[in-house]
C-alpha cells in the first residue's frame, strides 16, 4: 500500500497528539515539527510501525536560528527514508538556545553516532545518552563551536592576509 | 618531539594492563597514523592488536577540515561550486552538477533536454573515473602496479574531455544554474567518441588481470564481509551497498536528470566483501559506458541552458550592447537574484552514494544553511566493525575497497 | 638512442687519461639533484594531481624520483600536496623532523602555499608557517606539468647548493626561527 501524507500525518498526530505540529511539505518531502523531549519516541515509531517502515536514517544536522525565541534557537533535523514505498519524511525538532540537548537515536540507527558528533563539534547540541560524545572534526583542544552565528569564519590572528583588501572590518564576522 | 601519542588513560592502556595471553604475550597498540602509504587520504587509525589480528580500532578523523558549511554561509550560489568540487575530487563533475540541480530545485526551474543529456554523460564519465581510481588503487594496495599504470591512461582521455567543456581538468567548477556554460564544442564529443572506442578493451584487460586472479581472490573474498542489515544501520549507500544485497541507487528511485529515459541495470552482490565491492564497481563501470552511449545517439538539439535571465549570465556581447543585460549582469554578480525563503533536499549517485545538499535560504544572497550529506563520513563508521578479527593487510584492502576519500569524509 | 633524450652533462672540469678533476660541489650536486626520492604527503586534490604525475602519462620517474619513499628518513624532498589544517600541522612537522639532511620542501598546490581558498578558522594559511620552504608550486590543482616544473626548479637549487651549506650558521639561523 503506498504511503500518503495524510495517513502519516493521521498516524503519528494520533500517537502524539500536542507534541507534532507544523505539517508541512518542503519541496516535496513531507515534514512535522515535534517537541525535543519526543523527539526519539516519534523517530521510533516512524522506524518500527510496519506500515510507517522509515528504516533509513539519510542525514542528522542541525541549523542555528539566532533571531528566534529562546526556546527555538536550535533546530535538530532528521532525513529518514523508507526504500520499500521510496518516501521521504524530514523531522525537525527545536531546542533551547542556553542548554540545548535531546535524546540520542544512536539506539535505532548505528549511523546516527558520527553525524551527531558531528553536530555536537559544530553546535554544542549534547546528545543524552551518546556513547562517545566528543569532537570529531575540529581540533580537541578546540572550545568555541564553529559553526553558531557568533563564530567567524575567518581566522582572526592570521597575519599575512589584510581584511581592509577583502572588505571586512576589522572584527571579520560583520560583512560589509 | 610532541607528546605521547597514546594518552595513559586511554581504554587500550586499561585493557593491555589487565590481559595477558597464555604464553605470555599481551596485546600491543598499532597506530595507523594519519599519513601512509597505504591510507589513501588522511585519517587516523589506533588499532589494538593480539600479534597480527586487530582486536579493536579506534578512527580519527578531522585531518583536513576546511569547514565547507561554514564557508558555504558567506559565499553566492555560484560560488560554492568550488567547495563541491573538492569534496569528493576523483569524480567532481557529479558533486558540482548535484548542487546545481538543488539549487534549480530551489528556484523551480526547468533544464532543457539536450542540457539534461549533456549532464549525464559528464556524469557516467565521472563515475567512470572514480571507480577507475578506486579499483586500481585496490590492485596496487594488493601488489599489482601495473592496472594502476594502464588505468591511468584512461583518466588523462577523461581529463581532456573535461578540458575540453569547460577549461579545468581535475576540479571542474562545471555548469551554470540551468544548463552548462558552453556549448559542447564538435572536438568534445570526438573525444568522447575515441574514449568509448577505445576504453573498453583496456577495462577488460584490467578485469582479466583480476578477477579471476588466483592471488587477488585468496586477498579479497570473505575480507571485510559486512550483511545488508548491518549496512543500512550504519547508512550505507552506492556501491558498498549494493556489494552488500541491496539495490538501492537514487538514479532509479528518484531519477534526476533525465535518468528515467536510459536503460541500465544496476549491479548487486552477494555478501558484501572486498571481492564483491570491486566487482559491483566494475560491472557499474559497463553500465556508465552503455549508459553514455544511449546518451548520445539519443542526444536532442537544443538549448543547452534554460531561458532565466535572472540566474544566467548573459552572453558578453549583449552585456556590452543591451541595457537590459547589462543589469541582469550586474545583479548577477553582485548577488541581488530574487531568491525564495525555502527548506530545499536534493540527493544525487555519486561515486560513493547518496550525495545530498541540504539547502535552507533566507532570501539572502547567501544559503542560510547548507549542509551536505556526505557518504563517506556516514559510512566510514562500520570500519572498526569490518576489521575486527582480520589481520593487518586484511585492514588495508578493506579501507581501499571501501574508497575512503579523505576530502569527503572531513568537508 | 633515439636524439631527443637528452643526458645530464658532466659538470665542467679537467679530463685526462683516466682521471677527471672537478670540484666537489659540482659532483655533489650533480648527484644529488638527479635522484632526489621524494616523500608524497598528499592529503586532498592535489594528490590526484600528483598520481597522475607518478603515472605513466607524465612520468616523474624520468628526474630520478623513481622511488617514492614514505619513510622520511630515506626521502631527499618532502611534496606537501593539498590542504594541511591546523590539525594536521603538528604531524607534518614531525615528518619534517625525522627527515635526515639534505632536506628540501616543495609546497604543491595553493593551499599547501597559502592556505588557498580555505580562508578559515581550521586552516594553516601556508605550510611555511611550520617548516621552511623551498619551491612553492601554485595552481589549484597545478597541471603535472607545473609540478614537474617545480621539480625542476628544485634540481637546480640542488646542483648549485654548497656541501656546507647544511653546517652554515645562515641555515642554523633558519631553523630556529622555525623553532627546529
Amino acid at each position: 500500500m503506498a504511503l500518503e501524507t495524510a495517513n502519516i500525518q493521521e498516524k503519528i498526530a494520533q500517537k502524539f497528539g500536542n507534541e507534532v505540529l507544523n505539517f508541512e511539505t518542503h519541496s516535496g518531502i513531507f515534514t512535522f515539527e515535534v517537541a525535543s523531549e519526543s523527539a526519539h519516541d516519534a523517530i521510533q515509531f516512524l522506524k518500527e510501525d510496519t506500515e510507517l517502515n522509515f528504516h533509513f536514517l539519510t542525514d542528522l544536522c542541525a541549523i542555528h536560528y539566532p533571531d528566534n525565541d529562546v526556546n527555538h534557537q536550535y533546530a535538530v533535523v532528521y532525513l529518514l527514508h523508507n526504500w520499500v514505498e521510496n518516501f521521504r519524511i524530514k523531522v525537525k525538532t527545536y531546542l533551547n538556545g542556553e542548554n540545548p540537548q535531546v535524546k540520542t537515536v544512536c539506539d535505532l540507527f548505528l549511523s546516527a553516532n558520527w553525524m551527531e558528533r558531528e553536530t555536537y563539534d559544530f553546535y554544542g547540541i549534547a546528545f543524552k545518552g551518546h556513547p562517545q560524545l566528543k569532537r570529531i572534526l575540529n581540533m580537541d583542544e578546540m572550545v568555541s563551536f564553529p559553526m553558531r552565528k557568533e563564530f567567524p569564519l575567518e581566522d582572526s590572528g592570521r597575519t599575512d592576509k589584510d581584511d581592509r583588501f577583502f572588505g571586512r572590518t576589522k572584527t571579520n564576522n560583520q560583512h560589509v | 618531539m610532541s607528546e605521547l601519542l597514546l594518552p595513559p588513560e586511554h581504554r587500550y592502556a586499561k585493557i593491555i594492563k589487565d590481559q595477558l595471553n597464555e604464553d605470555g604475550s599481551e596485546y600491543s597498540i598499532l597506530n595507523l597514523g594519519p599519513t601512509h602509504p597505504a591510507t589513501h587520504g588522511i585519517f587516523q587509525n589506533i588499532l589494538l592488536m593480539d600479534g597480527e589480528r586487530i582486536l579493536d580500532a579506534e578512527p580519527t578523523i578531522g585531518y583536513i577540515h576546511r569547514a565547507f558549511e561554514k564557508i558555504a554561509e558567506n559565499r553566492p550560489f555560484y560560488q560554492i561550486t568550488p567547495l563541491t568540487d573538492r569534496m569528493n575530487y576523483c569524480s567532481s563533475p557529479i558533486n558540482n552538477l548535484g548542487w546545481w540541480m538543488t539549487v534549480e530545485k530551489l528556484l523551480n526551474i526547468e533544464v532543457p533536454k539536450r542540457a539534461q543529456y549533456l549532464r549525464v554523460i559528464v556524469m557516467e564519465l565521472a563515475r567512470i573515473t572514480d571507480h577507475l581510481i578506486c579499483n586500481s588503487i585496490l590492485g596496487v594496495d594488493t601488489g599489482a602496479y601495473t592496472g594502476f599504470l594502464y588505468v591511468f591512461q584512461f583518466r588523462e582521455k577523461v581529463y581532456e574531455i573535461y578540458e575540453e567543456i569547460c577549461g579545468a581538468r581535475l576540479t571542474t567548477n562545471m555548469g551554470r544554474i540551468g544548463g552548462f556554460e558552453r556549448d559542447w564544442t564538435p572536438k568534445a564529443f570526438e573525444l568522447l567518441r575515441t574514449f568509448l572506442e577505445e576504453f573498453p578493451p583496456a577495462w577488460k584487460e584490467f578485469e582479466n588481470l583480476f578477477e579471476r586472479n588466483r592471488i587477488f581472490i585468496d586477498r579479497t573474498v570473505n575480507v571485510g564481509p559486512i550483511s545488508a542489515e548491518k549496512a543500512m544501520s550504519y547508512g550505507f549507500t552506492g556501491p558498498n551497498l549494493r556489494a552488500a544485497g541491496i539495490d538501492y541507487d537514487v538514479r532509479v528511485a528518484e531519477p534526476y536528470s533525465s535518468y528515467e529515459d536510459f536503460d541500465f541495470i544496476v549491479p548487486v552482490g552477494k555478501s558484501g566483501d572486498t571481492y564483491d565491492r570491486f566487482c559491483v564497481r566494475n560491472a557499474e563501470v559497463w553500465e556508465s559506458l552503455s549508459i553514455i552511449r544511449q546518451a548520445l545517439d539519443k542526444l536532442p538539439e537544443g538549448p543547452y541552458h534554460a531561458d532565466v535571465p535572472d540566474y544566467y549570465l548573459p552572453p558578453k556581447e549583449d552585456v556590452y550592447t543591451s541595457m537590459e543585460s547589462l543589469i541582469y549582469h550586474f545583479k548577477i554578480v553582485m548577488g541581488e537574484v530574487p531568491v525564495p525563503v525555502a527548506e530545499v533536499y536534493h540527493a544525487v549517485e555519486g561515486g560513493n552514494g547518496e550525495l545530498g545538499f541540504y539547502l535552507v535560504t533566507d532570501g539572502s544572497r547567501t544559503p542560510y544553511r547548507l549542509h551536505f550529506r556526505r557518504p563517506c563520513f556516514i559510512y566510514y563508521q562500520a570500519y572498526p566493525e569490518m576489521i575486527k578479527g582480520a589481520m593487518l593487510s586484511d585492514a588495508i584492502v578493506i579501507l581501499s575497497s571501501l574508497n575512503v576519500i579523505a576530502g569527503e569524509l572531513d568537508a | 638512442m633515439s636524439t631527443r633524450t637528452k643526458l645530464v652533462p658532466p659538470p665542467e672540469g679537467v679530463s685526462g687519461e683516466g682521471f677527471f678533476a672537478t670540484k666537489l660541489n659540482d659532483v655533489v650536486g650533480l648527484a644529488r639533484a638527479n635522484s632526489l626520492w621524494p616523500l608524497p604527503f598528499a592529503t586532498s586534490c592535489c594528490g590526484i594531481e600528483f598520481m597522475a604525475t607518478m603515472a605513466s602519462h607524465y612520468d616523474l620517474a624520468r628526474f630520478g624520483s623513481e622511488r617514492v619513499s614514505f619513510s622520511p628518513r630515506q626521502a631527499d624532498m618532502l611534496m606537501v600536496m593539498g590542504t594541511i589544517s591546523k590539525k594536521m600541522a603538528p604531524i607534518l612537522r614531525q615528518v619534517y623532523e625525522q627527515m635526515s639532511e639534505p632536506r628540501w620542501v616543495i609546497s604543491v598546490g595553493a593551499c599547501a602555499c597559502s592556505g588557498g581558498i580555505f580562508d578559515t578558522y581550521s586552516v594553516l594559511q601556508g605550510i611555511d608557517k611550520v617548516i621552511p620552504v623551498d619551491v612553492y608550486v601554485p595552481g589549484c590543482p597545478p597541471r603535472p606539468e607545473q609540478i614537474v616544473d617545480g621539480v625542476m626548479q628544485l634540481q637546480e637549487l640542488v646542483k648549485n647548493e654548497s656541501v656546507r651549506r647544511r653546517n652554515s650558521p645562515e641555515y642554523k639561523e633558519l631553523l630556529a626561527s622555525y623553532n627546529l
